[in-house]
């Protein structure tokens, strides 16, 4: 079985899913993530494809601020993606709740909530510094442990 | 503001809108300012061909007043959006979210939401 | 049968924000529609209290990402309105050149996303490959890709030399002629047609009563644009709203699309009768009184109402946002519609969450 792990492990990271949640963020970081995903940057071509389904996903993308409302549905998100995952958190707001951070309805960022795996800064990060951030999320991908059976 | 505007009190406020929308007006927006501790004004904005008009209504926050959302449908998301920032409550709303249109409990106890007040109580507690 | 409700939201893949939909349905026919926001609400109008009025311009421009510059726009001209500071002639053509550069970039980034909705995703990327030229013009321009933070009180902050606005020109004429290219698809293809034309209609005075905004309210005949008011240098361009007269999802399409030229056009226009001079002047003193000054952005008319007391923080900062406007006519829009439509309506309006909900 051993043998298998492995294999399914190693595919992972050569074709990692990607699950792209915006939570409260003012959609720079989010037209950014799509920029990724459009021609000129073309992520899929290193085998990630975006997908709306939280239980298909391996990498988790986060923007923007979290607020009382959202911080259900982001944690419940995360509850749902099989596990090993990777979270990263994108854009000033994502990391510490940037300009918003004393709003009165905003919690901060989103390692309030759930564990952060990658921060990657910017207001918004340029593409590049987005699918950065995804490979140094892959690396971490690599060394975190398969727990299922 | 150079435009022009209109005072109105809770009784006539109904009314005067209906007078507005049979001129052919245009609802923009409501906006709702905190005076001191215990007065709100809440502005009706309006639009015709670009000209721009407004009703200006004081009233006490402890006091609902008249929802306009039977006039203009269009109102109901903005009334209920001063309902959980302000605290004021309006009668006769055709949707009522009842102070939970972006608010959850958290922070529904803020007073009117201000930071400054929120901070302060933070640091009481502590 | 029997009314089921279905959730639709906040997490879908057709959104690119959460926007959650409570519809009540009768078989496949939509029946009623009850929308929950909050999840994008950060309260940044109370903001004022702790940030000063120049500092808010930072904040204004982070109300949405797509249209920041639009937003920044209308809050200066708000203050600079209660500060009675005369703006030099050549910042009201750069606003303008800026302003229509977001709004090219905002209908590209539209158009991409409603073909998506209909799962014509080839067309999807190749707005979206349209689109990265835009995006350069803002980087070299501005400075940065998303919000180009140009706008302050009293003008704009940088100046575009000639060898820049050159290369801007060429570049516009380059995204010109790719969208050309997507003419023939977008407003005649058998699919999209299908998935559009009559599809959500608003009437003429449904639009109206409703408060509709934008191209939302161009989209059903009415021909309203807060550029006809003349802000900045609009007054000294030719501009002619865009409109059609259907009031359907294809209407609201050819709008925007339309638009796309005239942006360009605008641009081309600004650039060639951009005055010299100073691009800025210095701002003394402390906004006070109340002023309501509307702008126009790719979504529609924006609103702020600015109530300043004679100290650095404002008093009150309200924004009405055109999404905000359109809300209540997309609930008129929705019933009747079958479910699987209602993906394609929704994103008729354009719909920003966090312009919505601040």
């Amino acid at each position: 079985m051993d043998y298998l792990k492995v294999f399914i492990t190693k595919s992972r990271i050569k074709s990692p899913w990607l699950l792209h949640f915006d939570c409260g963020s003012c959609n720079g970081c989010d037209i950014e993530v799509l920029a990724c995903l459009t021609p000129v940057y073309d992520i899929e071509r290193f085998g990630i494809i975006n997908v709306g389904n939280p239980k298909h996903a391996d990498l988790f993308l986060v923007t923007g601020t979290v607020n009382h409302r959202n911080k259900k549905v982001l944690a419940n998100l995360v509850a749902q993606m099989p596990d090993p995952k990777v979270v990263v958190a994108l854009g000033s707001c994502g990391l510490t709740g940037g300009v918003f951070r004393e709003a009165y309805n905003v919690i901060g960022g989103v390692d309030k909530v759930v564990p952060v795996d990658v921060y990657v800064p910017g207001c918004p990060p340029k593409p590049e510094a987005i699918i950065d951030g995804v490979v140094t999320g892959l690396e971490k991908f690599a060394r975190k442990k398969d727990d299922r059976p | 503001m150079k435009e022009k505007v209109i005072s109105v009190t809770p009784e006539t406020v109904v009314s005067q809108t209906l007078d507005m929308k049979k001129k052919g007006y245009r609802l923009v927006t409501l906006s709702c300012v905190e005076l001191d501790a215990d007065t709100l004004d809440i502005l009706y904005h309006f639009d015709k061909d670009l000209d721009l008009m407004h009703l200006r209504l004081t009233a006490p926050k402890n006091k609902a007043v008249p929802s306009i959302s039977s006039v203009y449908f269009a109102s109901f998301l903005v009334e209920n959006e001063i309902q959980d920032q302000f605290g004021i409550r309006f009668e006769g709303l055709v949707l009522d979210y009842d102070r939970t249109l972006y608010l959850e409990e958290e922070v529904r106890d803020a007073p009117c939401c201000r930071i400054a007040v929120s901070e302060e109580e933070k640091n009481k507690g502590e | 049968m029997a009314r089921t409700i279905i959730p639709f939201g906040p997490q879908h893949p057709v959104f690119p924000e959460p926007l959650h939909l409570k519809l009540v349905l009768e078989d496949e026919i939509v029946k009623e529609v009850v929308p929950a926001l909050g999840f994008v609400h950060r309260g940044l109008e109370r903001l004022v209290e702790i940030r000063d009025f120049h500092q808010m311009i930072q904040i204004c421009e982070r109300v949405c990402g797509i249209c920041s510059t639009v937003h920044a726009q209308c809050y200066c001209q708000g203050i600079e309105e209660l500060m009675g500071v005369e703006v030099p002639d050549r910042a009201k053509f750069l606003r303008v050149i800026w302003g229509e550069i977001s709004r090219i970039q905002s209908h590209l980034l539209w158009l991409g996303l409603f073909a998506d909705a209909f799962g014509f995703e080839s067309l999807f990327m190749q707005c979206w490959r349209i689109r990265e030229r835009i995006m350069d013009i803002n980087e070299a321009t501005g400075g940065n890709r998303v919000i180009v933070s140009v706008n302050v009180i009293g003008g704009v902050r940088r100046d575009l030399d000639p060898d820049m606005t050159r290369w801007t020109l060429t570049q516009l004429d380059l995204v010109e002629k790719e969208v050309r290219q997507l003419e023939k698809v977008l407003l005649d293809d058998y699919t999209v047609r299908k998935r559009t034309v009559g599809k959500g209609v608003l009437t003429r005075d449904q639009a109206l009563e409703l408060g509709a905004a934008g191209p939302t309210l161009r989209g059903s005949g009415v021909a309203q644009d807060m550029r006809q008011l003349g802000y900045a240098a609009y007054g000294e361009l030719s501009y002619e709203p865009v409109t059609a007269g259907d009031g359907d999802a294809y209407s609201r399409n050819r709008v925007r699309f339309l638009e796309t030229y005239q942006a360009v056009e605008l641009v081309r226009e600004a650039i060639s009768k951009l005055p010299s001079g100073e691009i800025n002047v210095k701002v003394k003193g402390k906004p006070e009184g109340e002023v309501v000054t509307r702008v126009e952005q790719p979504r529609g008319e924006v609103m702020y109402y600015i109530k300043g007391n004679g100290s650095k923080n404002l008093d009150r900062l309200r924004i009405r946002t055109p999404t905000f406007a359109n809300i209540p006519p997309l609930l008129s829009m929705l019933p009747g519609m079958e479910l699987a439509d209602v993906p394609v309506i929704t994103l008729s309006i354009d719909p920003c969450i966090s312009c919505t909900e601040r």
